[in-house]
C-alpha cells in the first residue's frame, strides 16, 4: 500500500507567532520547522511499515506552501518517508481552510494513497480540521485524533478520545486519519538520514499540474475571511515566584493560600 | 431566509450541555436576523421527547435523522441535506470534538467558509461575525462569511445555556442518504471510561497533575499535596496524561473532559494548553507550578511558580500539614 503523510512548516516553537498587520496572514519571516504534530503522523507511517502486517511501498510526504516548505519536506524524508511533493503555487496563498483542504485534496489525487495520516493540529493554525476537510474533497472515510491504530488487510482498528469517552472505530482503507500526540513517540532522523534527505526525489507542482480549480483557492476566494484582529481583553497579570530557595518559595505560596483561606 | 441549523450532539439520553448552550445562542442569534433557529440530531431510535425538548432553549423546530451515533460523516451527509432543502444561511456546533468533525466536513461539502475555536458572535448587518481567538489567545481575529452558507464552530462553553420559556418544539424527521464513504466507518465501542470513576466536579480543591510529573507514579505528589488539603479536595488531569495512561479518564479536564471551577485549580508540570484552560478558566484561584517560564499557563494564573515540582510539591505538602496543624 501507500501511505501519504501531510505535512506542514510551521513557525518555530521559539518564535513569538504574530499577524502580519498589513495582509493579515501569519508573519512567517521567522525560524520556521515541521510541525511537530506531524512528525507523530510520519512514526505512525513508518511502524505501520515495520509492523509487516501489510506491505507497505512507499511513503510520501506531502505540503503546500511557499518555497522555505522544502525543509520540512526534508525533515520528514530524513524521519522516514521514501520521497515527497511540494505543492507550491502563488494561487493558493492565503487559502482559509477549505480551500487549503481542496488544495491538497487534488495533490493527493494524483498520488492515490492507499492511507492519508495527519498531525492532529497545527502549531500556527490551530484550526485541527484539516483531516475533516481533505477526506470529504477524497470521498474517504475519516477520524481525527487518533491516539492508537491497528491495521488488517483493508481496515484501521482506531480509538480516540471524544466527548464522552474512548471510542473505538473500524475504518475501512482508503481513508484519512489525523493521529493525536500520544499515538507513538517519534524517532530522532539519524545524522545519515538528515545528510541523505536532500538527495531524494522531490517532486514541485502547480496548481494546474493537479488540476486546482483556481477560482476554488486563495486568500479572495475563501469562504471564510478575517475581516479584523483585535486584543483580547485584559486580564490583570499574576504574581510569579522564581524558585530558588525552596523553603522560601513554599512559604511564600502558603501565605498566598492562607491570605485566600484556601487552607 | 436567514435560518440557522444547529447541531446538538446527544448520548446515552441526553443532549450536550454545549450544543443545549449552541441551540440558545442559536435561537438569539436568528432573531437578530429576523429568521429560525432549528436543532438536528442524528441517531438510532432518538426519543422525540429529547428533540422536542430543544424547544425550551429556543428551537423553532427540531430535525430528527436516522443513522449510526457518534461518527462525524453521517451528519455530514443529514446537514448537507437540511441545507440544501433551503434556508438556512448558517450551521452552529456547540463547543466539542464531533462539531469540529462534522463542520469541517460540512464546509468542504458546501464549499462554505468555517471559523472554530469561536468564542463570540454577533449579527450585524443582517449577516453573522464571528470571534476567534488566535495564537495562544493573544490576538482574537474576526471572521465574515463570503459563502452562502458559513460555519461556525464555537470553543468549549462559548455560550451560556438559556432557557427561553417557550415549550416543546415540532419534531420533523429528516431523509437523507449515507454518502458511500460515511458507510466505510463503524462505531464498535463508544464512551469507554478508562480508569476508576473519580469525581473532580464536586471538588472545592484541584491538584491537577500533566506530563511534567513524568511518569505515572508521579501522580502520587499530587494525591499527596491533596491529601494534605484535605477535605473536599481531589487530583485532576490532562488528556496528555489519560492517554499515556497514567490517571483515569474521569479525572480529565477540558474540551473532551470535565469542566471545572473549584476555588483553588493548582497545576504541576500542566503547560497550559488551549483545549485544558476551556475546562478550568472558571475557578477562582489558579496556581501553576511549571519548570519552564514561557509555559502558557502562566498566562492565565494567579499565582506562578517557576520551578521543578519534584522538589517543590513534596515540601509544599509538608508545609500545608503543618500549616493545618497549627
Ligand atoms: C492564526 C490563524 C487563524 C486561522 N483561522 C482560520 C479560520 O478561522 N478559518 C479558516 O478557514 N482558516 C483559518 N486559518 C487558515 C488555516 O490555518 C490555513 O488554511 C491552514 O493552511 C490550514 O489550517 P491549519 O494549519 O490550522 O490546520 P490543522 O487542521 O490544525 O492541521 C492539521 C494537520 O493538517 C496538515 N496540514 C495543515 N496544513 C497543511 C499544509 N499546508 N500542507 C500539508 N499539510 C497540512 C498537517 O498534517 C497538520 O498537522 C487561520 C490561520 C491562522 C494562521
Ligand atoms: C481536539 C483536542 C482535544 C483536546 N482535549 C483536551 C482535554 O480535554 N484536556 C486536556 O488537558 N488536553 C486536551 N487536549 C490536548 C492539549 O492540546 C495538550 O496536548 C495537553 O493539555 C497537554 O498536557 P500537559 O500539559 O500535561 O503536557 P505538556 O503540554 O507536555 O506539558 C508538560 C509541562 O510540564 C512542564 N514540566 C516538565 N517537567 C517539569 C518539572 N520537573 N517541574 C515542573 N514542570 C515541568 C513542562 O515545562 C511543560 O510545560 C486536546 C487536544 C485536541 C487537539
Amino acid at each position: 500500500m501507500k501511505i501519504c503523510v501531510l505535512v506542514k512548516e510551521v513557525p518555530d516553537a521559539a518564535v513569538e507567532k504574530r499577524i502580519d498587520s498589513s495582509t493579515g496572514r501569519m508573519d512567517r519571516s521567522g525560524e520556521k520547522n515541521l510541525n511537530p504534530y506531524d512528525t507523530h503522523a510520519i512514526e505512525a507511517a513508518m511502524q505501520i511499515r515495520e509492523g509487516g502486517v501489510v506491505p507497505v511501498e512507499e511513503i510520501v510526504a506531502v505540503t503546500m506552501g511557499p518555497d522555505s516548505a522544502v525543509r520540512a519536506l526534508h525533515k520528514a524524508v530524513s524521519l522516514g518517508a521514501d520521497r515527497s511533493v511540494h505543492l507550491s503555487d502563488q494561487v493558493v496563498a492565503g487559502s482559509d481552510v477549505a480551500a487549503t483542504g481542496y488544495a491538497l485534496a487534488k495533490t493527493l489525487q494524483r498520488e492515490s494513497p492507499d492511507l492519508v495520516l495527519l498531525g492532529q493540529q497545527s502549531d500556527d493554525g490551530e484550526c485541527y480540521t484539516i483531516g475533516a476537510v481533505v477526506a470529504e474533497y477524497l470521498g474517504m472515510p475519516s477520524l481525527t485524533q487518533v491516539i492508537k491504530m491497528d491495521i488488517d488487510s483493508d481496515s484501521l482498528r482506531c480509538e480516540r478520545q471524544a466527548e464522552y469517552g474512548y471510542d473505538t472505530v473500524q475504518i475501512k482503507m482508503p481513508a484519512v486519519i489525523s493521529v493525536g500526540d500520544a499515538i507513538n513517540e517519534p524517532r530522532y532522523p539519524s545524522l545519515k538520514a538528515i545528510m541523505g534527505a536532500k538527495k531524494k526525489p522531490l517532486d514541485t507542482v502547480t496548481a494546474a499540474d493537479v488540476s486546482i480549480d483556481a477560482s476554488k483557492v486563495g486568500g479572495e476566494n475563501s469562504g471564510a475571511q478575517w475581516v479584523a484582529a483585535k486584543a483580547p481583553p485584559a486580564k490583570a497579570a499574576g504574581e510569579i515566584i522564581e524558585d530558588e530557595d525552596t523553603g522560601e518559595t513554599v512559604e511564600k505560596i502558603v501565605a498566598w493560600l492562607d491570605e485566600r483561606k484556601l487552607i | 431566509m436567514a435560518n440557522i441549523l444547529v447541531y446538538a450532539l446527544h448520548y446515552d439520553g441526553a443532549i450536550n450541555k454545549n450544543s443545549l448552550g449552541a441551540v440558545s445562542e442559536g435561537a438569539k442569534l436568528a432573531a437578530e436576523l429576523g429568521g429560525e433557529a432549528h436543532a438536528i440530531l442524528l441517531g438510532e431510535n432518538v426519543p422525540e421527547d429529547l428533540a422536542a425538548s430543544l424547544g425550551k432553549y429556543g428551537a423553532k423546530k427540531v430535525l430528527v435523522a436516522e443513522g449510526p451515533e457518534g461518527l462525524a460523516q453521517p451528519l455530514v451527509d443529514a446537514m448537507a441535506r437540511a441545507i440544501a432543502d433551503g434556508g438556512y444561511s448558517y450551521a452552529l456546533f456547540g463547543g466539542g470534538l464531533l462539531g469540529f468533525e462534522i463542520g469541517a466536513g460540512l464546509a468542504a461539502r458546501l464549499g462554505a467558509g468555517v471559523a472554530m475555536e469561536v468564542t463570540a458572535v454577533r449579527a450585524e448587518g443582517g449577516e453573522l461575525i464571528a470571534e476567534r481567538p488566535i495564537l495562544g489567545d493573544s490576538a482574537i481575529s474576526e471572521i465574515k462569511y463570503r459563502s452562502n452558507v458559513g460555519i461556525i464552530i464555537s470553543r468549549l462553553n462559548a455560550f451560556e445555556i438559556k432557557e427561553t420559556g417557550g415549550g416543546d418544539a415540532p419534531v420533523e424527521r429528516l431523509d437523507f442518504e449515507l454518502s458511500q464513504h460515511a458507510l466505510q466507518a463503524t462505531m464498535v465501542t463508544r464512551g469507554e471510561q478508562r480508569g476508576a470513576d473519580v469525581d473532580i466536579e464536586g471538588a472545592s480543591i484541584l491538584i491537577a497533575g500533566g506530563r511534567g510529573l513524568g511518569k505515572a507514579e508521579g501522580f502520587q505528589l499530587c494525591e499527596e499535596l491533596a491529601g494534605a488539603f484535605g477535605g473536599n479536595s481531589a487530583v485532576a488531569a490532562t488528556r496528555a496524561v489519560v492517554d499515556a495512561g497514567w490517571y483515569p479518564y474521569a479525572a480529565q479536564i477540558g474540551q473532551t473532559g470535565k469542566t471545572v471551577a473549584p476555588k483553588l485549580y493548582l497545576a504541576a508540570g500542566i503547560s497550559g494548553a488551549i483545549q485544558h484552560k476551556v475546562g478550568m478558566q472558571g475557578s477562582e484561584n489558579i496556581v501553576a507550578i511549571n519548570k519552564d517560564a514561557n509555559a502558557p499557563i502562566f498566562e492565565f494564573s494567579d499565582l506562578g511558580v517557576v520551578g521543578d515540582l519534584n522538589k517543590i510539591l513534596p515540601k509544599l505538602t509538608e508545609a500545608v500539614k503543618a500549616k493545618k496543624a497549627s
